[in-house]
């Protein structure tokens, strides 16, 4: 949809060593001059989303708490905390709003990839505001 | 098209919008037998998406769009429908596709009303309704920051028409980058929620973000540039009084039409002002037609919410439903209230119920204005001052929830008190009948029923079976209230359950640690909850490990191993995250006593890293404005200097205050800044459910304001007075007097007993005060603990303390040693030498200020 049209093919560009990677934690990363904050999470599984907070403007989501929310991945903002599925980037607390989600990788080499432009998987998407039918 | 078995009806979809949509969703979720083919024809070139959080698409490139439908829908975008042959019962789309249907739903929605003014044919007009409307919008004031940057000037907007959406739009327009203008009819903003009262409020809110205001002045055209221009594009607004605002980029939001241009076409009946006449099942006269959402005249209105767009389409599914298995249902759309709640960039703006009602015989207005925090509050009440009619909230809509509930039902209390968001209500008592969820029109008493039939015990299945609270998200306060109410009722224990993964509480999960030896994260999840933890349970496990960790002896880092994951932002980093990303430190500085020399380094050290000094209301200086990666060189400088972490950002001891004492002070009767500093030295690095402040005053006059925090000294002739349990900030409470004419050892051991009592019994950011509250038998019992050993823990908690004393180091001193714990100390894992370009400074008396890089959003919580 919306955001699918747009997409060119990414480019694959190299973020840091898996090992850099604290488990349950993230790191920001500058791909191509935009903030990605890029995560491990504790089944080794990494995800990766816009570091700018929607909330606060500030530029901060990878400081967030790893966690999980009904089974989901999920990343606190730590500004105003509020809860992101890390598949979707959906604001669970206030589905108004999203943070971009990054494709991300781990080549053979255990370096970790992060794909430009953002290409949220339409397979991952949420339900919006308003549609939830759980 | 509508290949499909010879049983099969023929539902044609005009119109792809939220209404559609969720019509197409329900009517699939339940169509299990496949009676329906349905056919999709949107106008949009692109399937339904959430409109309703259009504005994030522009200001973070949101994805909105909605699930997709099942495969078996058959849908067609980009074509709009041009004509309705009833007869034949086909429609015809533009390109010339004829459709044939047995039911056909319109949900065509609405279209900006952009009035008749010279001029509304310029390049750089636009409305807001689309994301092509969007696009295009970006591109133009991109376009017109360039021109203007080449100008030497700043670039301009106008949105005329000042309703939530105008004011939506005009700060999406200022986080494009230009200075935004609001041109308002009407002589107040937002005219068709607000009062004057409110409107003017809100003006003043707005003002201060930054944007101009237009009031009470019609639009008279819209003019291009001066002369030598360009004569194709807008250049200016011009009002009726003469005034011409010079703008790059005009956007309409002047209200919308219904869009029934298919409906005249084909002579069914439409409103006067618009809007496709439908009966209170959305059919139209011929029973074949249904019109649903912003197009459907419904009731004599006509509906701009996306809630009751919701409704009629679950109302139309009901009926198609029914209708293909040959029974009749009785589905009906019976109104929506239009109450109203957003959020502009931290401005609570609510409206509920008919504020306007007033004016009306027979009414009473409620009203509270705070001129200095910027609140105006109004309720409508019926003239016994007891049925709530309406009302309007500006500046702080917490009570909203609870008043919209209230509408035209009897009020718990006093309206006066009410608008306090004071006596709130007990659900409980909510009328069964009162919208709780106005978004999918649930009621209080369809939420009990929920509650009681299925025994649901936790908001997120309430969720599920009612619907309630999946919207705008406004209501949850109130769903949780209610299901409290009924668990209560029902005699079932109300769940004090730390989050979804850990169903103790956190002094239930402090003893399971302590008892079972539990020393990392991943056990006690692992044993004794599910998951892998959240930014509630992690924070409090943290803080649980690292107490007994002190209390137990081990000195423990907090960013040790696993430790560290757990921990919130501020303890991650060891000091405070502030607005912009950046952190401020605080050393600590014992009973606020402090050489020149330290006072020196201090200075040196932030003026060498270019930080912002203040000194705090805590008797130490805060130093703001590092980046993460400059953090350990800051404390490198200080460590060396003698200082230590001051744990602001910990929930541990905060600071113990002093006054003079009697060394100088001419009533000093105790060396007040000698015990506060002997305090302050011994419960450094404690880690609590909670922070924890003290203070020591040296005589009665109490000038280090020991009443006020959570354990407070105040010395007497013959010793000291121990205060505890009080705090200052959201609710104030003055501590109790727990005993008095203490020597110095009996002091500190009841404090330390107080200290370790507290901490293994309170709940998660429980302060003392709400914990002594909370505490059967209060203060008495409190000193029966303490004083008496009631329970025989005296020993032990004295003991721990002991331990913790013993075990104390400083966590910076340890971190700037530690090579793996700095690793964490960058800005850009892949760029450790770039400083975050997001961060920077202008400079305000002397000093620098943060200045977001990327505009702030406008935050649209629910309407
Ligand atoms: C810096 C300071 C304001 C100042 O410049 O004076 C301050 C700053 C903050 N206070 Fe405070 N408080 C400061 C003194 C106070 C005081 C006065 C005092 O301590 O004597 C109070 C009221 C007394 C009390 O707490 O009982 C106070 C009541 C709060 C509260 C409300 C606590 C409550 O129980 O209601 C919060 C919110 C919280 O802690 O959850 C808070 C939270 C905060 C936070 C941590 C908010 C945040 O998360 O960013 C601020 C951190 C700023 C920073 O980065 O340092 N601050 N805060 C003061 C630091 C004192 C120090 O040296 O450590
Ligand atoms: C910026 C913005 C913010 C909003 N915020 C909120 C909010 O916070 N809360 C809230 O409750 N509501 C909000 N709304 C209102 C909400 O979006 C509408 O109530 C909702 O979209 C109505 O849904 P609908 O399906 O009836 O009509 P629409 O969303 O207008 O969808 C109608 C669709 O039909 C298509 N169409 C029209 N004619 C034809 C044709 N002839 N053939 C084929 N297709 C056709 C249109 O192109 C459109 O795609 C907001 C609206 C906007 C624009
Ligand atoms: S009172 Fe405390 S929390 Fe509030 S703004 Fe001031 S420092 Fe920050
Ligand atoms: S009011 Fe319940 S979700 Fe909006």
């Amino acid at each position: 949809m919306t955001a699918d049209v747009s997409l060119s093919r990414p480019t694959w560009v190299d973020v840091c060593h898996y090992d850099d990677l604290i488990p349950e934690r993230g790191v920001a990363a500058l791909v191509r001059g935009r903030q990605v904050a890029v995560f491990r999470a504790f089944d080794g599984a990494l995800y990766a989303v816009s570091n700018r907070d929607p909330f606060s403007g500030a530029y901060v989501m990878a400081r967030g708490i790893l966690g999980t929310r009904g089974g989901a991945p999920t990343v606190a903002s730590p500004m105003y905390k509020q809860v992101f599925d890390l598949h979707t980037g959906r604001c669970l607390d206030d589905p108004r709003h999203t943070v971009t989600v990054y494709r991300v990788r781990r080549s053979a080499a255990g370096r970790v990839e992060v794909a430009d432009p953002p290409a949220p998987e339409p397979a991952a998407r949420e339900p919006a505001a308003g549609v939830t039918r759980s | 098209m509508g290949v499909g078995s010879a049983s099969q009806k023929r539902l044609v979809v005009v119109g792809h919008g939220p209404a559609g949509h969720r019509l197409v969703e329900a009517l699939r979720q339940r169509d299990s037998g496949g009676s329906w083919q349905v056919t999709i024809l949107g106008g949009e070139p692109r399937p339904a998406y959430d409109r309703v959080a259009l504005t994030s698409y522009l200001t973070e490139g949101a994805d909105l769009g909605y699930p997709a439908h099942d495969p078996g829908v058959i849908q067609r975008h980009g074509d709009p429908v041009a004509a309705i042959d009833r007869a034949r019962r086909t429609v015809t789309t533009e390109s010339g596709r004829v459709v044939p249907y047995d039911s056909l739903v319109l949900a065509t929605g609405s279209v900006p009303f952009v009035p008749p003014v010279p001029g509304r044919d310029l390049a750089g007009v636009f409305v807001y309704r689309t994301i092509d409307d969007l696009d295009a919008l970006r591109a133009c004031c991109a376009e017109a920051k360039g021109r203007a940057r080449a100008e030497g000037r700043s670039p301009a907007g106008a949105v005329v028409g000042g309703g939530l959406l105008g004011l939506e739009a005009a700060r999406a327009l200022q986080g494009l980058g230009l200075e935004t203008h609001v041109v308002e009819v009407a002589p107040r903003l937002m005219p068709r929620q607000l009062d004057e009262g409110g409107g003017a409020m809100l003006r003043r809110h707005i003002e201060d973000l930054g944007l101009t205001v237009h009031a009470g002045t019609p639009l008279a055209a819209l003019v291009p540039p001066a002369p030598g221009g360009d004569g194709e594009r807008v250049g200016g607004v011009r009002l009726a009084d003469g005034t011409v605002i010079d703008v790059d980029v005009v956007v309409f939001s002047a209200g919308i039409r219904p869009h029934d241009r298919l409906a005249r076409g084909c002579g069914l009946a439409v409103g006067e002002r618009g809007g496709i006449v439908v009966d209170d099942g959305c059919r139209t006269e011929d029973p074949a037609i249904f019109a649903i959402g912003e197009c459907a005249l419904v009731g004599g209105q006509v509906y701009g919410l996306v809630g009751p767009c919701f409704s009629m389409a679950e109302v139309v599914a009901d009926r198609l439903l029914a209708q293909a298995a040959g029974a009749a249902s009785s589905a009906a759309f019976t109104g929506a209230d239009a109450s109203t709640k957003l959020k502009l960039m931290g401005v609570d703006v609510a409206s509920f119920g008919d504020p306007f009602a007033a004016g009306g015989a027979g009414a009473l207005d409620v009203t509270y204005t705070d001129p200095v925090a910027g609140i105006y509050k109004k309720l409508v009440v019926s003239d016994d001052a007891r049925t709530l009619l309406g009302g309007v909230l500006v500046g702080d809509a917490t009570a909203y929830p609870t008043l919209r509930a209230y509408v035209g039902a009897e009020l718990p209390g006093p309206p006066d008190q009410l608008l306090f968001g004071g006596a709130e209500p007990a659900a409980g008592e909510l009328p069964g009948a009162t919208t709780i969820c106005s978004c999918n029109n649930v009621s209080a008493e369809t939420i009990r029923c929920a509650i009681r039939g299925d025994q649901l015990t936790d908001v997120p299945s309430v969720k599920g079976c009612t619907n309630a609270g999946t919207g705008c998200g406004s209501c949850v306060p109130l769903v949780k209230k209610l299901l409290d109410a009924e668990l209560t009722a029902a005699g079932i224990e109300v769940s004090r359950a730390l989050c979804e993964h850990f169903d103790f509480s956190r002094a239930e999960l402090f003893d399971i640690a302590a008892v079972c030896g539990i020393t990392t994260f991943t056990q006690l999840i692992s044993e004794h909850g599910r998951g892998r933890g959240c930014d509630i349970c992690r924070p409090a496990v943290a803080s649980i490990l690292a107490s007994l960790a002190s209390m137990e002896g081990r000195g423990e880092h907090i960013l040790e191993g696993e430790q560290a994951a757990l921990q919130d932002t501020n303890d991650h980093f060891l000091a405070n995250l502030q607005k912009n990303g950046t952190y401020s430190v605080v050393p600590r500085v014992p009973g606020g006593e402090i050489t020149p020399d330290k006072l020196i380094v201090i200075g040196e050290v932030a003026r060498e890293f270019g930080l912002y000094t203040k000194i705090t209301g805590a008797q130490r200086i805060d130093m703001f404005g590092a980046r993460v990666e400059q953090l350990p060189a800051i404390w490198r400088r200080l460590v060396d200097a003698g200082f230590e972490s001051g744990h602001a950002y910990g929930k541990a001891l905060r600071t113990v205050k002093s006054c003079v004492g009697s060394t100088w002070c001419r009533y000093g009767v105790q060396d007040s800044v000698g015990m506060a500093i002997r305090l302050e030295l011994r419960y450094r690095g404690l880690r609590s459910p909670h922070k924890l402040k003290s203070a020591v005053s040296g005589c009665a006059r109490e000038c280090a304001e020991a009443q006020g925090k959570d354990f407070g000294v105040i010395a007497t002739e013959k010793g000291w007075n121990l205060y505890v349990c009080g705090n200052g900030g959201m609710r104030p409470r003055h501590a109790d007097l727990f005993a008095t004419d203490l020597d110095d050892e009996t002091l500190i051991r009841y404090i330390d007993r107080f200290l370790m009592f507290y901490i293994r019994t309170a709940d998660r950011l429980q302060r003392t005060a709400s914990w002594l509250e909370s505490l059967d038998g209060g203060i008495d019992y409190l000193r029966e603990v303490i004083v008496e050993d009631r329970l025989g823990i005296c020993a032990e908690l004295d003991a721990a303390m002991e331990r913790h004393v013993a075990a104390y180091a400083d966590e910076w001193r340890a971190a700037i040693e530690d090579p793996d714990k700095l690793r964490r100390f960058v800005s850009f894992v892949n760029a450790p030498d770039i400083p975050d370009p997001s961060i920077a400074f202008e400079s305000e008396r002397d000093q620098i200020k943060p200045v977001l890089v990327a505009g702030p959003e406008l935050e649209v919580v629910s309407r």
